[in-house]
């Protein structure tokens, strides 16, 4: 907990850039944020939609921290979940099971398809030197196009009741991952996916392997870790996790795949992967935090007028803040910040070298 | 090295014949997809010679599609309220300035990770576009200048010589940078703060000041999109640009004429998975400057 020093300061500071963007669209901050916090929080339905849109974010953030703790930058989340999302959807309408196979099933299929393009960006990364950044951007134009194709009017996933609207059926009921109340409980399958993921991490030598390649590649060489299998194995791992988060996303909320639905989350996983430094536990108060936000901004919009966009420029400030250091302690004129220390997670950009 | 040109060399032939081979058969259809090819490719090569111009000096920028999105969000505000294309023009560049000035700031000066400094700038210039979108405004158009003599060239006149002033700029930016980074002394000292920056200090250049001064030149470059596939060069910079436009002039052209029954997507598709492609066979064929992406720190 006392490691949360600077990224409660980078919140707190982005929250602050916030309320000075509302002045200068004329709203008063204290209603706009007063208006925020009871639409993610004033009832049991506005929890159940904060909790909504944290599950898909610790996902996203999920993904992000895995692959970076193996020194790999993954900006292809978004594309990822995609996949994820559409391949889910489509075993979640396209086939009739029993509900305890059927969402398992759909879940892990969605995710496979989208670890099966995380282990080939793996591949041509550590046999080619393709750099991962630029093969998950491109890759994830690609995954938007195909997913894109799959559900349009001459896609053979289209939805023939949607009308001009490009989308999948709906999931069969079995597949819909169901909700405690207003309580979804795909919130508790991110959550225990956090959980295994820091025990892997922390817990297994795998863990240790990942780490250790993320560190520095030539010791794990030496130590007789093959770079190529854990840079591989970490990239698929971190696009299951993605594709994962679409899927629950698709069966827990949405209901089916429609373009349009998912955007943005893979971005918003790397400002949480950052905010929670890196550490599987504290990516879920980290999403937890942006889907706050994320749903409260809908009431936020109709109290005051205040874009929801805003949502996004906070983001954009909370990532800086978190990402400089230098900059918090500057603008609070801190002599020592309070844990201002280096970096937990490697280094990243060294290059676009192998 | 030799075998990796005459493979390029082969290419470039196979599509001439190919181009001259259509344009015989129905030269509207490849005059209309050379123009939009042409069209679509200057928003792509200012984007990617941005790249070449930061990623020479040493600092990686992603963060180019903000910077891009910002300056037409800026450009076309001004453009729309003064109703002069000067003053938007100046104006997207003077924005897109701005964001290439923090990610210098970022870079060099906090010695942030890059990648995320970038990633800032792209998900601040989104935010802040939509945050401050004013609908239903509109812009003066851009005039075409049809260069007198040499769009009655046969076969590429009218595709290549007829076009907005900004589409001109794009590609006599190309050569520019070229010359300049491989024929002055702005170029040589670019190149060495990229490559070895501890030796270019040793020799007097300062390296954060060329940084500084180089990002922020390359982000008024950056008026629209653009990616690495220019090997950091800014002549394949201009033949990356080329390939992703020519996908999109044959995507539009076939929409257009609703020709073939091929999912616009795939067309979508296919320049990124040619840089895939591109990446993996040439893997470090193309050689990144030796230290981009590394924050300069005097010893």
């Amino acid at each position: 907990v006392r490691k949360a020093g600077l990224p409660i300061l980078a919140v707190v500071l982005g929250l602050a850039a916030g309320a000075i963007l509302m002045v200068t669209v004329g709203t008063n901050p204290g209603d706009g944020y007063r208006a925020l916090l009871e639409g993610a929080f004033g009832g049991g339905a506005e929890l159940g939609r904060t909790l909504d849109k944290a599950t898909p974010l610790i996902f996203t953030g999920l993904a992000v921290a895995f692959a970076f703790k193996a020194g790999l930058f993954n900006i292809g989340a978004q594309g990822q979940l995609l996949l994820g999302a559409a391949f889910g959807a489509w075993v979640g309408y396209a086939f009739g099971l029993p509900g305890w196979i059927h969402i398992p099933f759909s879940l892990v299929l969605g995710a496979l398809t989208a670890a099966l393009l995380g282990a080939l960006v793996g591949v041509l990364k550590a046999v080619r030197g393709a750099h991962e950044v630029i093969t998950t951007i491109m890759f994830n134009f690609v995954a938007a196009n195909l997913t894109d194709w799959l559900v349009s009017r001459d896609g053979p996933w289209t939805d023939a009741t949607g009308g001009a609207i490009a989308r999948t059926p709906r999931v069969a009921d079995s597949a819909v991952i169901p909700r405690m109340g207003d309580i979804p409980v795909g919130f508790f399958i991110a959550a225990g996916a956090a959980i295994i993921v820091w025990a892997l991490l922390a817990r297994t030598t795998l863990g240790f392997a990942i780490r250790t390649v993320g560190f520095n590649r030539d010791a794990a060489t030496y130590a007789g870790i093959s770079v190529v299998r854990i840079t591989v194995l970490a990239m698929a791992a971190s696009a299951f996790l993605a594709g994962l988060g679409g899927a629950v996303e698709t069966l827990g909320v949405d209901g089916r795949f429609q373009p349009g639905f998912n955007v943005g989350l893979g971005f918003d996983g790397i400002t949480i992967a950052l905010l929670a430094r890196t550490n599987a536990l504290a990516v879920i108060p980290a999403a937890f935090l942006l889907g706050a936000l994320d749903a409260g901004s809908s009431l936020m919009q109709a109290r005051t007028e205040v874009e929801p966009e805003i949502i996004s420029l906070i983001q954009a400030f909370i990532l800086f803040f978190v990402a400089a250091p230098l900059v918090v302690r500057w603008l609070l004129r801190l002599r020592k910040a309070p844990h201002v220390e280096e970096p937990e997670h490697p280094k990243l950009s060294t290059g676009w070298g192998r | 090295m030799a075998r990796r040109h005459q493979l390029a060399w082969l290419l470039v032939a196979g599509v001439v014949v190919l181009w001259l081979a259509a344009h015989f058969w129905d030269d509207a259809q490849t005059t209309a997809v050379a123009s939009r090819t042409v069209r679509a490719a200057a928003p792509l090569l200012l984007g990617a010679l941005c790249a070449v111009i930061c990623e020479r000096s040493g600092v990686i920028n992603i963060g180019i599609e903000g910077q891009m999105l910002f300056g037409a969000y800026a450009g076309f505000m001004a453009a729309s309220y003064t109703g002069s294309l000067v003053l938007g023009i100046a104006t997207a560049i003077v924005s897109a300035m701005t964001l290439g000035l923090f990610l210098a700031w970022s870079a060099v000066t906090l010695r942030m990770d890059q990648i995320i400094a970038g990633t800032v700038i792209n998900i601040f210039a989104l935010g802040l576009t939509t945050f401050y979108y004013v609908a239903g405004r509109t812009m003066p158009n851009f005039p075409r200048w049809t260069i007198p003599a040499l769009a009655d060239i046969p076969v590429i006149g009218r595709a290549l010589f007829s076009h907005g002033p900004l589409t001109y700029v794009a590609f006599i930016a190309a050569v520019v940078v070229f010359v300049a980074l491989f024929y002055t002394r702005w170029g040589l000292r670019t190149r060495a703060v990229g490559e070895h920056p501890s030796a270019a200090d040793t020799v007097g250049i300062r390296v954060p000041r060329a940084r500084y001064i180089n990002v922020v030149i390359a982000a008024s470059l950056a008026g629209l999109a653009g990616m690495i596939f220019g090997r950091w060069h800014p002549i394949t910079a201009l033949a990356g640009a080329l390939l992703f436009g020519l996908f999109q002039g044959i995507q539009a052209q076939l929409q257009f004429r609703q020709a073939l029954d091929i999912p616009p997507q795939f067309f979508g598709m296919i320049p990124y998975v040619v840089t895939i492609a591109v990446l993996a066979i040439a893997g470090l064929g193309a050689r990144p400057p030796a230290s981009v992406g590394k924050p300069y720190e005097k010893e």
